[in-house]
């Protein structure tokens, strides 16, 4: 059976209407299991959801002397992300039309870039800190997740995200390669930091002083502030999609047909609520890394993808 | 006392621990130099209008042995010219600011004699502690701007925060001044809350004045209240039975638990450790929760009085023993966390040649290795051998954690051995009053509060309502401490040091 560009579009189109609603309602079981385990009873899971609908209705204030950089920066961000989201095999890998990796990581770093450019256009010093950090912490993330992203890509061949899970899924004893889990552990450092999340940031913080994402979005309110908590959760569930499906690729579809469609999407569900559920449980025994200690844990994870790039090429 | 007796100065005795003297404003830098010289802290400066002079009051204390020393300087209400002290004792010169805004005492010589308490809007020959001074006038529009000092070179940035805050805290603005994320700089501007509080007890009877001296700052009713007991016992000559004594301490140290806790929590909340906050706070609770039990209020209102002390029930050696399980729980879930322990390492460290110029007090002094309690110093009550000033030499965030840690359990052993004491003594109350010496000469009362030395000094009027109450916090003296502590600190670790010095904008800015 083909894959016909009906049944590639409509994947497509259920990947991003599943990640558009799925991604507050994982931030809210991640916000939820972190309160349960301290005890706490914790807001509704939906109240992310609840949030960014709530905000859409409020009324968008702009800094007076912003240029246009801030107000497409929301529409930028959202935007690469929905890329990301259709061309990327989350359900099944028929979505393809060109996920190359290349493509993910650069479409990843426009939505960043355009995010810390944002923060600088307000001109208040704590856009600027965000952005220092942001950019600081981003130039030593991003050449990570490439390399480690690469790494993968070389004993499949190809550096078609499709490709890569279609031939590992033939050859299962990829998965417990040396290069594989190097470029897991390298991954899994990129997406801890790139989502802002403990010991780089503190997702749940408010002190002024020494946040690093939230103090980029600070100027942001109404329509504007929902689109980047949206495209900011969408971020997170896409990079844990592409995580689970790399290093467990099992269960996403390979064939078209909605049997296998629906095990692809239950199991992308499960793979990222596991994912989350233990980033979010692993998140209450951490505390936040001093600042200068953030670059020196990125730089292990660009070791770790290096290494993981030459072990797979001696391997071979 | 020999030292103080063979100084020139002609000191009379007027209360259990105190001398007094009246000296002319041309011999005050003499006078005091030679009490700072002998060893002793300059604890309180407070004004007085006499309607004809302004009287100066310098307080001094040092202990153990106990020993409290007062100043009167009197200044003709024609020529308010007052020498400073600048040069001898910074906190003097925070003092004298005070004066010179709420007096419109003229500083001689003062190294910085701009506005410290009144913003800049308010007019300038306007002095609200002055009696014919009645009603606040109308904020000046167009004000001059606050003079910072300006920090320039290349790559210099300003970092303005607040005085609006994200989140429930008291208004404070702080600029930065940084190189990258290095502090270079830092000015805290407060003053943002002042109320008026010492006027306010002027003319109020006593019952009044303890319901203000319980608010001044929510989080130590108690010191507060205790402090102005004591300094109204002292004007009036009443005693205090031995139970009342031990009463008050027992509350002073509950206090002292439910504070050190939630500031625990709240050190690592600060550096993202939300568990041990969840669990702080479940203790803070649980405290609070016994105190109301205690007094009847949770922040342990209506226990403390002029001439004795009150409790509905006390604590049972079995809760205090729970309390310490779950307090132990909570320490060694914080200390084993290395993250945690790496961010308080070495932090925002105030040396102790810095702290001890600065006249730093509490829990601040000691983890910097100053060896200061108000308890061992000007005790009320005996409080045997569970107690020992809780010292650490590092002057950073862990070692202002560890005094506090420390102090928590020094506390409840305190505690046990109090509860046990005061069910072998019969009643509460005063046992006698004697007779007033001298209105001027006033009372002082001393309290080790949970963030430091509490002093309040009292005067009342012939009909016996309160003429002067002056209150010093800990705060006042500890808030220059904080900038000093910042230096080579990086801008993200600003709240975790402000957060270990936890001081009080209510308690600085009355």
């Amino acid at each position: 059976m083909q894959w016909t560009l009906l049944s590639r579009l409509s994947i497509s189109i259920l990947q991003i209407v599943g990640i558009v609603i799925g991604s507050p309602l994982l931030l809210g079981l991640m916000r939820k299991i972190r309160c349960r385990i301290e005890g706490r009873v914790g807001p509704p899971i939906a109240q992310p959801l609840i949030e960014i609908r709530k905000l859409a209705k409020r009324e968008r204030i702009r800094p007076e002397h912003s240029s246009w950089i801030f107000t497409i920066a929301p529409i930028v961000l959202v935007a690469t992300t929905l890329i990301l989201v259709a061309i990327t095999p989350i359900f099944s890998t028929g979505s393809t039309w060109s996920a190359d990796l290349f493509a993910i990581v650069f479409l990843l770093l426009i939505g960043s870039v355009t995010v810390a450019l944002s923060a600088l256009d307000t001109g208040t010093a704590f856009g600027g800190m965000g952005a220092s950090r942001a950019m600081t912490i981003g130039a030593l993330a991003e050449p990570a997740l490439l390399v480690a992203l690469l790494a993968l890509s070389v004993p499949a061949g190809s550096s078609n995200i499709s490709t890569i899970l279609v031939r590992s899924l033939s050859n299962p004893t990829w998965l417990v390669t040396p290069e594989r889990l190097l470029a897991l552990a390298a991954f899994l450092i990129v997406i801890v930091a790139e989502s802002g999340r403990l010991p780089v940031d503190n997702p749940s913080t408010h002190l002024e002083l020494t946040m690093i994402h939230e103090a980029m979005i600070l100027e942001y309110s109404g329509i504007d502030l929902a689109l980047v908590k949206l495209g900011e959760s969408m971020r997170l569930v896409f990079m844990l999609a592409l995580f689970g499906n790399l290093f467990i690729p099992w269960g996403i579809a390979t064939k078209p047909g909605p049997i296998y469609l629906i095990i692809g999407m239950l199991a992308t569900v499960a793979k990222v609520v596991g994912l989350g559920a233990l980033i979010a449980t692993v998140e209450v025994g951490m505390a936040k890394l001093r600042l200068f200690r953030v670059p020196e844990l990125m730089a292990g994870a660009f070791v770790l993808s290096v290494l993981a790039v030459v072990s797979s090429l001696v391997v071979r | 006392m020999k030292e103080i007796s063979n100084l020139a100065i002609d000191l009379e005795s007027v209360g259990t621990h105190r001398l007094s003297a009246t000296v002319g404003p041309e011999s005050i830098v003499e006078s005091a130099s030679s009490l700072i010289n002998a060893g002793m802290r300059l604890a309180l400066v407070s004004g007085h209008d006499d309607g004809f002079s302004i009287r100066i009051v310098y307080l001094f204390t040092s202990g153990p042995p106990d020993r409290r020393v007062e100043l009167h300087v009197p200044l003709d209400i024609e020529h308010l010219e007052l020498p400073t002290l600048a040069s001898i004792s910074f906190s003097a010169s925070r003092f004298e600011r005070e004066l010179a805004d709420l007096f419109g005492i003229t500083l001689l010589g003062h190294p910085q004699p701009r506005r410290l308490v009144l913003h800049q809007h308010w007019p300038t020959n306007w002095h609200p502690m002055r009696h014919d001074t009645v009603d606040p006038p109308k904020m000046v529009r167009e004000a001059g701007s606050y003079p910072f000092v300006p920090v320039e070179g290349s790559g210099v940035f300003e970092i303005p925060v607040g005085p609006v805050h994200a989140g429930l805290i008291e208004p404070g603005h702080f600029r930065f001044w940084v190189v990258g994320e290095t502090i270079l700089r830092m000015k805290a501007r407060l003053w943002f809350v002042h109320k008026g509080i010492e006027r306010l007890f002027e003319g109020k009877d006593i019952e009044a004045g303890l319901g203000i001296s319980e608010r001044i700052s929510g989080d130590s009713a108690v010191g507060h209240s205790i402090a102005f007991s004591q300094a109204v016992e002292e004007c009036r000559g009443t005693q205090v039975s031995a139970r009342a004594q031990i009463l008050r301490a027992i509350l002073l140290e509950m206090e002292r638990l439910y504070n050190h806790v939630a500031d625990i929590g709240a050190l690592c909340n600060d550096v993202g450790y939300g568990l041990a906050q969840a669990n702080a706070l479940s203790l803070r609770e649980k405290l609070l929760g016994l105190n109301r039990e205690i007094t009847g209020h949770r922040l342990l209102r209506g226990g403390i009085f002029p001439g004795g002390a009150k409790v509905v029930r006390l604590p049972t050696q079995r809760e205090l023993e729970e309390i310490g399980y779950q307090f132990e729980d909570l320490v060694s879930q914080s200390t084993s966390n290395t993250l945690v322990m790496e961010r308080f390492n070495g932090t925002a460290i105030l040396d102790r040649s810095h702290a001890q110029e600065l006249g730093v007090v509490g829990v601040a002094a000691r983890a910097s290795g100053i060896s200061f309690d108000s308890r061992d110093a000007h005790p009320f009550i005996e409080l045997g051998e569970n107690f020992k000033v809780a010292l650490h030499n590092r002057g950073d965030v862990l070692a202002r954690f560890n005094v506090r840690v420390d102090e928590f359990r020094i506390s409840l052993l305190i505690l046990g051995e109090l509860i046990k004491l005061q069910s072998s003594l019969g009643e509460v109350g005063q046992i006698s009053e004697n007779d007033i010496k001298s209105l001027r000469a006033g009372g002082v009362g001393i309290a080790e509060g949970w963030r430091g030395t509490i002093v309040h000094r009292v005067e009342l009027a012939a009909n016996g309502t309160l003429s002067r109450v002056k209150i010093v916090d800990p705060s006042f003296l500890n808030w220059p401490a904080l900038p000093v502590a910042l230096a080579d600190t990086i801008v993200p670790d600003f709240p975790l040091a402000n957060k270990s010095f936890n001081l009080s904008y209510a308690g600085n800015d009355l």
